[in-house]
């Protein structure tokens, strides 16, 4: 391009701004021209809008997601509700108002001194909710007084409905009084659950009517989620579970699916919808029960004899046994200056692999567990899983404990002792599980050894059919030990239920093979206990059970806990097998 | 110092254009103010008008050199500004509040503002070095187009995405002016209808939404939809002659959202109606056609830039303002020159008119050369 001399570049540069000057004009008239449409064409709506200016701004709620079971029947869903607001900015005199509502609805005093403060700071165009879910009666009173209540509006918006009240209410969870999910499902799924809120400009005449929408975005409802749970068999563990503590988790041994979790006591989570006064809360939170206590993923138990698979695995894959090993059960076992008894005081005599898991001789652990020492028990219990969380996608899981001689040293400032060992060996000391940590443990043991990751999301689903999660089995471990090791405890583990002299004898199925393993976790040193006769429920053991079914390919694990429930064998084993004959009832005849 | 040529020369119509806007500004900002409940209304009002009397004798101030200092020092006053900005961001990540002012006692500064006018100086700067031609290619123009884009950056990040938009917009303006040959500018176009849709489609769906409601206030009608209904309520409601002063409803109930700063128009058009409002856009418009003319009568390159970058400034801040009062362009939050609240813009406001008036005083210095 030419260099341009000094006069031309003015003229052209003159030129420019010419044209720039009309541009400048051109818009400044479009400012003008919607000056016009504003002030004249329009003016007069305008000018009424301004002189009885109630433009309400309306919160348009998001429809929140369903949460449904497997098979999409519906748990938690959302009803209508009547809730009463005030509009501070139209209120004239806020106590008489407050009086005249209390007169006609019953509202307590005490309550309505704390809204008038809460009132008061509140931005004056958005109402405030004075009370929610009132009754048909209620708003129809309202209604035709509402020349006298100016400032009050009655609005319908959806409400948390737990339909089956108490099912699932630990896997559910519950929601706050502003409808944000507090635990369980409705907690790990808010995001996608609670959709999002759009609103409303919208122009009301004296009365609160609407005379006219000016502006509107509508709210975009949440998703629903899919449980991996079957409602039929929730049912069922829950029935069981009845007048009980304890748990019950019942998983797909070969993906992670939990197909139902159960903890008792449970509770009513429509209660919390509302919200709940102070006195009720301090009850339920305070209750030596614990019912908001999910116990299948939170609760704290040691494993007692269900151990036993680990230390026996531990065992064959060290080479410390082989299953032909025998031990010579008296009854009693001699370590240092103490004697550790087996639970069966005239002793098993002699006792292989089979018969020990079989019996769940105490003896026989004892030697083994003396031969592997702790850190070599501590190292097989984490491959199982043990110490470290599951990873199930809901809830306040626990953790767990294995214990070590380093973390005894570092915890207590003591050396461990030896005899510890011998309590380690038998599922007992300071070792502590959760009933999911032992459902995928058995999991573990029957499918091939590998450890999946509990799962309770089945899938996801947008209201317009977007599919925004969807179930994938994943896999968060698995087990170093030959697999003929672990058929050879899967053997003993159907020996329980099936042969005699089989602890858990009273889950067997007719029809159905069924594998398992009873534990009974001894709370005090049988001596005192003897002292102390059984007077206490308290003092009772807790019972265990874990059940897998049908032993070949098992499509379901239990792990069923009752809290001073006795013996496994007897307490908990029964349950299991009622949950499986259930869940195997098209198989059963 | 000043000689009399100068004061011959004194710019008298854009002076008087420029106290007529002050003259209503006050009375405007007396009437948004006096309904404010307790002593606040009285005090705004009062710094309103000590805010006035600082930046007319910064006005006087402008004119009492010759502007091509601007010249030789504008990147030092650029550099300045930038250090400012990068200052602001860093001491709001400090002290987790506003990333905007610069807190000194009561005074609160904007490094913003200034940036604004130091991208005009360096602008004119730039061009005024530029062998003179019809149209530039893009690689005579890339220093530039930085040179633009740090600020603006910088300003968005604050974030103030208003201040961001102003810088972007007049600077195209100017650019556009200076000449930019066709095929450069295809090559701009086509870059940005490439490079939009890809950055959208990589957006969070909350920052697409954003940038929706940002474009459509509708969409969001309990927060940005619902200051637009109300300052359309104000407008309209004004009718032809408006309500009078002191008479402004919304104002006095407080419909109006920062009805002293962004939303002053508000105010005005609900208290003097179409006649009125139509008035104060032509009082703006006579301002901006006087800036171009003194762009266009200036004999030295640097001057004539400076002109135009100014006028460019103050035109398209007023338009957007107004179209964002009015509905009809996004709420960028942006005030509306010497009618809204607020110090640093109304003395670099000042100081830019200031500079116009110098510019436009000196015209002559150069028939001798």
């Amino acid at each position: 391009m030419i260099r341009l001399s000094e006069p031309d570049s003015l003229n052209i540069f003159q030129k420019r701004i010419w044209w720039l000057s009309l541009f400048v004009v051109f818009l400044f008239f479009v400012l003008l021209l919607r000056l016009w449409y504003l002030q004249i064409i329009n003016g007069k709506q305008y000018r009424k809008r301004s002189e009885n200016n109630r433009i309400r701004l309306k919160e348009i709620p998001a429809y929140r997601g369903k949460i449904l079971d497997r098979n999409g029947l519906v748990l938690v869903d959302n009803k209508p509700s009547y809730n009463l607001y005030i509009i501070p900015e139209e209120v004239d005199d806020l106590g008489l108002l407050l009086n005249r509502l209390s007169k006609i609805i019953g509202l307590d005093p005490q309550s309505i001194q704390k809204k008038i403060l809460r009132i008061r700071n509140h931005f004056s165009f958005k109402p405030v909710c004075i009370k929610r879910d009132i009754s048909l009666d209620d708003v129809s009173r309202i209604e035709s007084n509402i020349l006298m209540l100016p400032g009050t509006i009655i609005r319908v918006e959806g409400k948390r409905n737990y339909i089956y009240k108490e099912l699932a209410a630990h896997l559910i969870g519950y929601i706050s009084r502003n409808i944000r999910g507090k635990s369980g499902i409705e907690y790990r799924w808010e995001k996608v659950l609670s959709g999002e809120p759009g609103g409303m400009q919208i122009e009301v005449d004296a009365t609160g009517r609407m005379i006219d929408v000016i502006s509107k975005s509508p709210s975009i409802p949440g998703a629903d989620v899919y449980l991996t749970i079957d409602k039929r068999l929730q049912q069922k563990a829950e029935q069981l579970l009845k007048g009980k503590r304890g748990a019950i988790v019942a998983m797909d041994p070969y993906n992670g699916e939990i197909l139902a979790m159960a903890s008792s006591p449970s509770f009513d989570p429509n209660i919390f919808v509302d919200g709940m006064d102070q006195k009720t809360w301090q009850k339920i939170s305070n209750s030596m029960d614990h019912p908001l206590q999910n116990r299948a993923i939170n609760g704290l138990y040691p494993p007692a004899s269900l151990f036993k698979v680990v230390v026996s695995s531990a065992g064959l894959q060290e080479g410390m046994i082989t299953p032909r090993k025998k031990f010579i059960c008296t009854g009693r076992f001699l370590y240092g200056n103490w004697i550790y008894n087996c639970w069966k005081r005239n002793g098993h005599g002699e006792v292989d692999l089979h018969k020990a898991i079989r019996e769940s001789c105490d003896i026989y652990f004892y030697n083994l567990g003396k031969m592997l020492g702790v850190d070599k028990i501590a190292h097989y219990a984490r491959m199982f899983g043990l110490g470290r969380k599951t990873g199930i996608d809901v809830g306040n899981e626990s953790t767990g404990l294995v214990p070590t001689s380093r973390w005894k040293l570092k915890r207590f400032g003591v050396p461990w002792q030896g005899g510890e060992t011998l309590s380690l060996a038998i599922g007992q000391s300071y070792l502590l599980v959760t009933p999911i940590q032992m459902a995928v443990m058995y999991s573990a043991v029957f499918n091939g050894g590998i450890l999946y990751k509990p799962q309770v999301t089945k899938l996801i689903k947008r209201p317009n059919g977007d599919i925004i999660h969807r179930f994938k089995p994943q896999i968060k471990g698995r087990l170093h030990i030959k697999p003929e090791y672990l058929d050879i405890i899967k053997q003993a583990l159907i020996a329980v239920v099936n042969e005699p002299h089989g602890t858990g004898i009273k889950a067997k199925i007719k029809g159905i093979t069924v594998a398992g393993k009873t534990g009974t976790v001894q709370l005090m040193e049988k001596k005192k206990k003897e002292e102390k006769e059984e007077r206490h429920n308290e003092i009772k053991d807790h019972a265990w059970f874990v059940g897998v079914a049908p032993a070949k390919h098992p499509s379901i694990v239990v792990a069923v806990i009752i809290e001073h429930g006795g013996h496994g064998g007897s307490a908990s084993a029964p349950i299991a097998r009622e949950l499986i004959r259930e869940f195997l009832k098209p198989h059963v005849r | 110092m000043l000689d009399r040529r100068l004061v011959k020369n004194f710019d008298w119509l854009l002076f008087l254009i420029i106290l007529a806007l002050v003259g209503i500004s006050m009375a405007n900002m007396y009437s948004a103010t006096c309904f404010i409940k307790g002593a606040g209304g009285a005090k705004i009002f009062k710094r309103h008008v000590c805010w006035y009397a600082i930046s007319l004798t910064i006005f006087f101030i402008m004119l009492t050199f010759d502007y091509h200092i601007l010249k030789k020092w504008g990147y030092y006053i650029y550099l300045v500004s930038i250090f400012l900005l990068l200052l602001v961001l860093i001491w709001g990540k400090i002290t987790a509040g506003s990333q905007r002012w610069f807190r000194l006692g009561i005074i609160s500064f904007q490094p913003s503002e200034l940036a604004k006018l130091s991208v005009a100086i360096v602008l004119s700067h730039f061009f005024s070095e530029l062998p003179a031609k019809r149209d530039y290619a893009l690689k005579e123009l890339w220093q530039i187009f930085l040179l633009v884009i740090i600020p603006a950056a910088l300003i968005l990040k604050e974030p103030d995405l208003g201040t961001a938009s102003i810088i972007l917009i007049f600077s195209g303006t100017v650019i556009l002016l200076a000449g930019i040959r066709k095929r450069s500018l295809l090559v701009l176009v086509c870059a940005g209808l490439i490079i939009t849709p890809m950055v959208w489609m990589n957006l969070k769906d909350y920052q697409k939404k954003r940038v929706l409601t940002f474009i459509n206030p509708d969409m969001d009608p309990l927060g940005a939809g619902y200051h637009i209904t109300q300052s359309k309520i104000a407008i309209g409601s004004g009718m032809a002659f408006g309500k009078g002063f002191l008479n402004g409803s919304q104002t006095r109930l407080h419909f109006l959202p920062e009805q002293h700063t962004d939303f002053i128009f508000s105010v005005f058009a609900e208290e003097w109606g179409f006649l009125g409002s139509s008035l104060l856009i032509f009082l703006y418009l006579c301002l901006i056609l006087r800036g171009l003319d003194i762009a266009k009568g200036s004999k030295d390159r640097f001057g004539r830039y400076m002109a135009l970058s100014i006028t460019m400034m103050i035109f398209w801040q007023v338009f957007v303002n107004m179209g964002m009062v009015m509905g009809i362009l996004p709420v960028v939050g942006t005030p509306l020159l010497f009618m809204s609240y607020g110090g640093s813009s109304l003395i670099f406001t000042m100081a830019s008119v200031g500079i116009l008036m110098n510019i436009r005083m000196r015209r002559y210095m150069f028939d001798a050369v």
